[in-house]
């Protein structure tokens, strides 16, 4: 069902969009979005975190579920995706120096990221939301891409207001982290225009 | 079994695995740390100018540690003091810090240079030199609004009637302020004995400058003829103070009509920021 695969994918980027919609991972949305080029490498690392993430916890999940274990989640999936996201560091650090240096401060910050816990919780949650679909690891692993493909382009338009917003003649009292904060919501609300479209292109 | 104890199991179990995966890993994957570029760079004073020419202290002691250079006397803001110390430390002969300080090519205070316009935006001589090349007359002249005054780590740089002037006794030579002065009129001089320089670059003909700055290199080539050791020569209207052969005897500086040519790093005391002394 090629079809679903690209409803989850516009539903990951528009619809649903983790930060704009979901409301998660807004730290480094709000945190690394100065500069667009470090905007693009913290939303590089999510994507491969959120990916490596699904791929664990995916299984790890059946081993839950079958002991009949599944208020376990948070617990056990916030330490599988730390110790991966330190192992990729540790691996990054000794064979793609350039990488590592790159990613720099990104790769420690992900490690408690509430997007990446949100991706893999909600990708469980969609086991049953969407059994119709027999939403499987395949889908699971897609709908982690467009979740880190709509936090990269929250990251990447917001990099874009602020880089306005620097040069803006911003009132005083809303200099600084208000004024970040109200044009955030606005861009929030602006995807809002997106409602319905997967229904809409009769996605699903 | 007891759901508990299989749920305290499992956890543990996880846990216990990744501990020991990570605990591995990261004996295996063990990059070597360079201890003594560790130690190298608790030496140096963490200023990251660049003045040593490596990317940051950081860089400079991985040179040195890797053995890429072996002169230990490169960093200047650290002078003497730290090339002995590192020197001790990797066994390499100490070499010394020729002391330098910063100098700012430009006397046009106030009272000398004219002003074509009110300049009343940004604070910033980079911002206002874009716009017809800063308020004042002359366009090669310092516009003091103080950005070199900004990145000076070491607060020895002032503005002193409209002109950036650097207290050279503050001055550690980190080369900051060359790189932010739009204008290009900070140099490093060296700090050996008492030096001539010439606090104009302004490149335009002789009558030129004296319209736009009374204290402006004319031009007049005299001091050429005056030095007794040729250590001045003419760069495209402007006097130009080679400091390798200059004496500091002052001969250029009494004879300069204009007063374009200022002596500094004077034996005692701290440099004054004298430059506006002829508008006095």
């Amino acid at each position: 069902m090629i079809k679903f695969y690209i409803a989850l994918l516009v539903m990951g980027v528009l619809t649903q969009n983790f930060v704009l919609s979901r409301f998660l991972g807004i730290c480094p949305f709000l945190g690394v979005s100065k500069k667009l080029n470090t905007a693009v490498g913290m939303s590089a690392a999510v994507i491969f975190v959120m990916l490596l993430a699904t791929a664990a916890t995916y299984p790890l999940n059946i081993l839950l579920e079958k002991n009949g274990l599944g208020y376990l989640q948070t617990i056990v999936f916030i330490l599988v995706i730390a110790a991966l996201v330190q192992m990729v560091e540790i691996v990054l650090k000794k064979y793609v120096k350039s990488l590592y240096k790159a990613l720099g401060i990104y790769l420690p910050l992900i490690t408690t990221n509430c997007a990446v816990l949100g991706v893999v919780i909600l990708n469980i949650d969609n086991i049953s939301n969407y059994a119709a679909y027999s939403f499987g690891f395949g889908h699971a692993m897609m709908n982690s891409f467009a979740a880190g493909a709509g936090f990269m382009l929250a990251m990447v338009l917001f990099a874009g207001v602020r880089s306005r917003l620097e040069t803006a003649d911003v009132p005083k009292f809303l200099q600084g982290l208000p004024i970040t904060l109200i044009s955030a919501s606005i861009v929030s609300m602006s995807f809002l225009g997106f409602g319905g479209l997967v229904e809409g292109l009769g996605l699903l | 079994m007891n759901p508990i104890l299989l749920a305290i199991l499992i956890v543990a179990g996880i846990g216990l695995l990744a501990g020991l995966l990570l605990a591995v890993l990261s004996k295996i994957m063990a990059v070597p740390v360079d201890e003594k570029a560790a130690e190298i760079e608790e030496i140096l004073p963490g200023a990251n100018c660049g003045a040593c020419g490596f990317s940051g202290c950081a860089g400079y002691a991985a040179a040195l540690s890797e053995g890429k250079t072996k002169e230990t006397g490169l960093c200047a803001p650290g002078g003497n003091e730290v090339s002995a110390k590192v020197a001790s430390l990797m066994g390499l002969a100490a070499g010394t810090v020729e002391p330098q300080a910063a100098v700012v090519h430009c006397a046009g205070c106030t009272e000398a240079a004219s002003r074509k316009m009110i300049y009343e935006g940004v604070d910033s001589c980079r911002m206002a030199s874009q716009l017809f090349g800063g308020d004042k007359s002359c366009t090669y002249g310092c516009v003091g609004l103080g950005d070199c005054v900004q990145v000076c780590p070491y607060d020895a740089i002032s503005l002193c009637d409209g002109i950036a002037v650097v207290n050279t006794d503050l001055c550690r030579a980190c080369k900051k302020c060359v790189a932010a002065c739009p204008k290009h009129l900070i140099s490093l001089m060296p700090k050996k004995h008492t030096q001539a320089a010439v606090m104009c670059r302004n490149h335009d003909k002789g009558a030129l400058t004296r319209k736009a700055c009374t204290i402006g290199c004319i031009g007049c080539t005299k001091c050429v003829r005056q030095c007794p050791v040729g250590a001045i020569g003419m760069d495209n209207n402007v006097a130009v103070v080679d400091p390798e052969k200059c004496t500091g005897c002052g001969a250029c500086h009494a004879g300069c009509p204009t007063g374009a040519i200022r002596l500094v790093f004077e034996a005692e005391g701290p440099a004054k920021p004298a430059l506006c002394e002829a508008a006095e």
